[in-house]
């Protein structure tokens, strides 16, 4: 077991003038056995910085250490990780158990001990039954399976994910999501996961990192993400409907964007008037989309009330009120939180 | 189809049958001939129906006791030759196309690209516009009348060279990295992953070039000179440069029969990968 | 389209590409370079000295008769090859595409022509149009016309053309096929319902849609005629009678190998350089426009 260490993580393709950074100088320790997912929009970096820990993209400046190693120059085979691919990258033509045991065989690991090592973790994943078969006779959810197994027959130090649910439809990546959780649990295992997937970062994370343009916007628990978000991208990025970052709100200080999550707006008899713009029942909520009634720059507010709520009529005046102690502040300028 | 057309089904069955039966005469002949006596076929016409000299004229041909003024080489011997130079060819030019497809494609190294067009300039340089000098060098190498000579020369690709590195750019990063992370080198990664999933391609091509290579004609013309390295397909020609009487036309229609047999047999065994090579192959 | 991750090693894929490029050196570009050299050089019949001509040797065979023949006879060679093989195997295999039952019984039994050597196929034409021994001219002799292709220019020119076309088909039919089975059946549909009968159906839908498969199968079947039919025509008629089937490669090997003329065989195997040169361009441009059909 070890913890992963980010120090000045930089990464650049290209040379001269058309170098493109695509990572800016990343920090970030991860401890031992902790489970920490990066997430972040698409071409955000997250995986080019899995990859870097990985060994499959060379590091343009900084260092990443294993445990106490400095792994800057090592190959992906030496660092001691096992990584689970989005499309599984299972090698078509072995079966599965060739598949699991192909490391393994490579790192000449003697007969008995590669098929005791495979047949627990088959026990683990429930891939007894399939071991002889090819990955193309299997579903979407067993590969997935087996390329976790592949991992886990590896007994690594750190294990690496790189949006290994995204092929999988909505009610088997739930069930899988928990069989992550499990299977951490058991081995406890260091895990750096990535994932576009919002809900499966704060469902799996016991810390998360969220990334935008090869920065680190933030890194912390899944709570203080949600609660205390550093900025206003992670404000907007995290959480469904997304946080309301206001510029025009009655009370708001200029050179500030005031920020209320939908959930925390009750509608009150008195307080900020909006105008009903649009409604959409969800089931267990509903969700108003109201327009500043006090003259300021046009903008949307979204409320979230419950479903028994009584709804309210298309183009009515609703007065709103922020929860106490639920605002949040951050500067126009940095985006970055402010003390309220 | 799209409407019942009785009329124009039949019509389709016998054109079908006719085209058939045209493409089919000459090897009929072929065979019938092979199975008279010389002196049968010279009595035109000659019987189109199958004689009764099968066994002794495929004999006298493969033990080559026959054929008059031409080569007496045995056909045996010839089919030996034909056989292990349609097999280095065609082995050989899958070899070397793998491993500089591979070295193309997974690797960086300088002139990459300059390599990779040289070989794609062979495509315009066919035995034919460069015989007297190419010639010249198989001498020059004491290659003459070998099965070096034979089949050294024909097994640049550059065909195959591209069919592999179109296949290889189709090949999933992924397992290249999982490949790497499981600790395969890159020999290892080529052993274990790249040549078991190309093995459509090289039966593919296997078929192709083995036709090619059993089929040669010029080359072999020019540097063999051994009755002894002879191709079959050479050999039969041998045969009849003697003239029409004195010709046992019997058995150098056995022979013939006896030079198409092998790569005839490997397309319509193996036609479901000839049709592919075909295909891939062309451009 | 390149691959994003790669092997790293400074000396292993050289050693990869070294079996290949020893190759192409010494039997590719050695060679053509030579022959680019020798075709501006003359040099006497037992080669003990060797003078720089220019460019006197292609004049020399701008100025050659034979030469120019040899060209026109190449021309009509493979403009007849190409057009009666596209024809027929077109033909063959519209109709193979019609039929249901017994279609891979007939396809199997039109392709192996295709592993015939040319050498072979030669021989086998040969010797059933042979004037004293061969059956089909003893028939047309009996229908009155006398053949003999050791003499009639005409009929040797007949002969090659017939065994390369035979040759040819099964090549042409597999392409042309492939072609028809690719063309969306709603479109044959969408055809009949506005009444167009068979016939019409196939001059205005069907071969139009096959134009690209003919067109490359034109390009192909003329550089098979140009430099894979040496077998054929050596192995029938010897490039006779006279020089009436002595297509262009046909010369080249005569007037190297036998004639012994170097510096004029190596100005012909420049010419011949040229005409691949511009077959394969064409061929490329064709198969780059080919992607967005």
């Amino acid at each position: 077991m070890a913890s992963i260490t980010l120090k000045n993580v930089v990464k650049r393709y290209g040379f001269g003038k058309s170098t493109n950074q695509v990572i800016h100088g990343v920090n970030a320790q991860i401890g031992d056995g902790e489970f920490v997912v990066v997430v972040g929009p698409s071409g955000c970096g997250k995986s080019t910085l899995l990859r870097m820990v990985a060994g499959l993209e060379e590091i343009s400046e900084g260092e990443i250490s294993i445990g106490q190693r400095v792994v800057n120059n090592l190959e992906p085979s030496e660092r001691d990780i096992a990584m689970v691919f989005q499309n599984y990258a299972l090698y078509p033509h072995m079966s599965v158990f060739e598949n699991m045991a192909y490391g393994l065989k490579i790192a000449k690991v003697p007969l008995d001990e590669i098929r005791a090592r495979v047949d627990k973790a088959a026990r683990i994943l429930e891939l007894g039954p399939y071991l002889r078969r090819k990955p193309r006779e299997l579903s979407g959810g067993q590969r997935q399976r087996v390329a976790m197994g592949r991992a886990i027959v590896r007994q690594p130090q750190v294990f690496l994910f790189d949006e290994p649910l995204s092929n999988l439809d909505a009610k088997l990546r739930a069930h899988t999501r928990l069989e992550i959780q499990k299977l951490h649990r058991e081995l406890g295992i260091t895990s750096l996961f990535v994932t576009h997937d919002q809900v499966e970062a704060m469902t799996l994370a016991q810390r998360m990192i969220v990334m935008n343009d090869g920065v680190m916007e933030q890194f912390g628990t899944p709570e203080e993400v949600y609660t205390r978000p550093a900025t206003t991208f992670v404000a907007g990025f995290i959480g469904s409907p997304p946080m309301n970052l206001l510029k025009n709100a009655p009370d708001a200080k200029p050179g500030t964007i005031v920020g209320i999550r939908p959930e925390h707006l009750d509608i009150t008899a008195k307080g900020w008037s909006l105008n009903v713009d649009a409604l959409e029942m969800l089931g267990a909520e509903r969700l108003v989309y109201g327009r500043w009634l006090h003259g300021a720059g046009d903008e949307l507010v979204i409320v979230r009330c419950a479903e028994d709520h009584p709804a309210p009529e298309l183009g009515s005046t609703i007065h709103v009120t922020p929860r106490a102690g639920r605002l949040h502040a951050f500067d126009a300028a940095t985006g970055k939180r402010l003390p309220i | 189809m799209v409407e019942r057309r009785p009329l124009l089904n039949a019509l389709s069955h016998v054109v079908l049958i006719l085209g058939v039966l045209i493409v089919a005469f000459p090897l009929y002949l072929t065979f019938v001939a092979s199975t008279q006596t010389s002196q049968a076929i010279m009595q035109a016409p000659m019987s189109l129906l199958p004689g009764d000299q099968l066994i002794e004229n495929y004999s006298a041909a493969l033990m080559g006791k026959g054929a008059g003024a031409g080569a007496k080489a045995p056909v045996a011997r010839m089919m030996t030759v034909s056989l292990i130079s349609a097999l280095i060819i065609s082995l050989g030019k899958i070899l070397i196309s793998l491993l500089s497809a591979f070295a193309i494609v997974y690797f960086r190294f300088p002139y990459r690209m300059f390599v990779f067009w040289s070989i794609f300039i062979t495509l315009m340089l066919p035995v034919e516009v460069r015989i007297g000098p190419t010639y010249k060098v198989v001498a020059d190498f004491g290659m003459l009348d070998s099965y070096a000579g034979l089949t050294i020369p024909l097994i640049a690709s550059a065909t195959a060279t591209f069919l592999f590195r179109q296949f290889f750019l189709t090949v999933p990063e992924e397992l290249v990295e999982a490949a790497r992370i499981d600790g395969a080198g890159p020999m290892r990664f080529f052993k274990d992953v790249l040549l078991p999933l190309s093995a459509t391609s090289i039966a593919a091509l296997f078929v192709i070039q083995f036709i090619y290579g059993w089929n040669q004609y010029l080359w072999p013309l020019l540097v063999t000179t051994n009755e002894n390295m002879y191709p079959v397909v050479i050999g039969i020609k041998r045969m009849i440069s003697g003239g029409d009487s004195e010709m046992q036309w019997n058995i150098v229609m056995a022979t013939a029969m006896l030079a198409m047999i092998p790569p005839a047999l490997v397309v319509i065994l193996m036609q479901k990968w000839f049709v592919k090579g075909l295909v891939d192959t062309e451009k | 389209m390149e691959k994003r991750v790669v092997f790293r090693s400074r000396w292993l894929p050289w050693v990869l590409i070294a079996p290949q490029v020893f190759i192409i050196v010494a039997f590719f570009f050695w060679p053509a370079a030579q022959a680019l050299l020798q075709s501006v050089q003359q040099s006497d019949a037992f080669g003990t000295s060797v003078e720089w001509v220019g460019l006197e040797n292609f004049i020399n065979l701008w100025n050659d008769e034979t030469y120019l023949a040899s060209f026109y006879t190449t021309a009509i060679f493979s403009v007849s090859v190409a057009v009666a093989g596209i024809s027929l195997s077109l033909m063959l295999a519209v109709f193979a595409d019609r039929v249901v039952k017994g279609a891979l019984i007939y396809k199997t039994l039109l392709i192996w022509p295709y592993a015939v050597a040319p050498a072979v196929a030669g021989v086998l034409w040969l010797f059933m149009f042979a004037p004293s021994v061969g059956v089909v001219s003893y028939g047309l002799r009996a229908m009155g016309v006398d053949w003999n292709h050791l003499l009639n220019g005409t009929h040797a020119m007949t002969l090659v053309v017939m065994a390369a076309v035979w040759k040819q088909i099964s090549y042409n039919f597999l392409f042309f096929l492939a072609g028809l089975q690719s063309i969306p059946k709603s479109l044959i549909e969408a055809a009949a319902i506005d009444g167009a009968r068979p016939w019409r159906r196939f001059w205005t839908i069907v071969f139009p849609l096959l134009s690209p498969t003919t067109f490359f199968l034109l390009v192909i079947n003329i550089v098979y005629a140009f430099f894979d039919t040496f077998a054929i025509i050596d192995a029938a008629t010897q490039g006779g009678p006279g020089k009436d089937t002595a297509i262009l490669v046909y010369k080249v090997y005569y007037d190297g190998f036998k004639a012994m003329d170097l510096g004029g065989s190596a100005a012909q195997s420049v010419v011949l350089m040229v005409i691949v040169v511009v077959l394969t361009v064409v061929q490329f441009r064709f198969v780059e426009k080919k992607v967005n059909y």
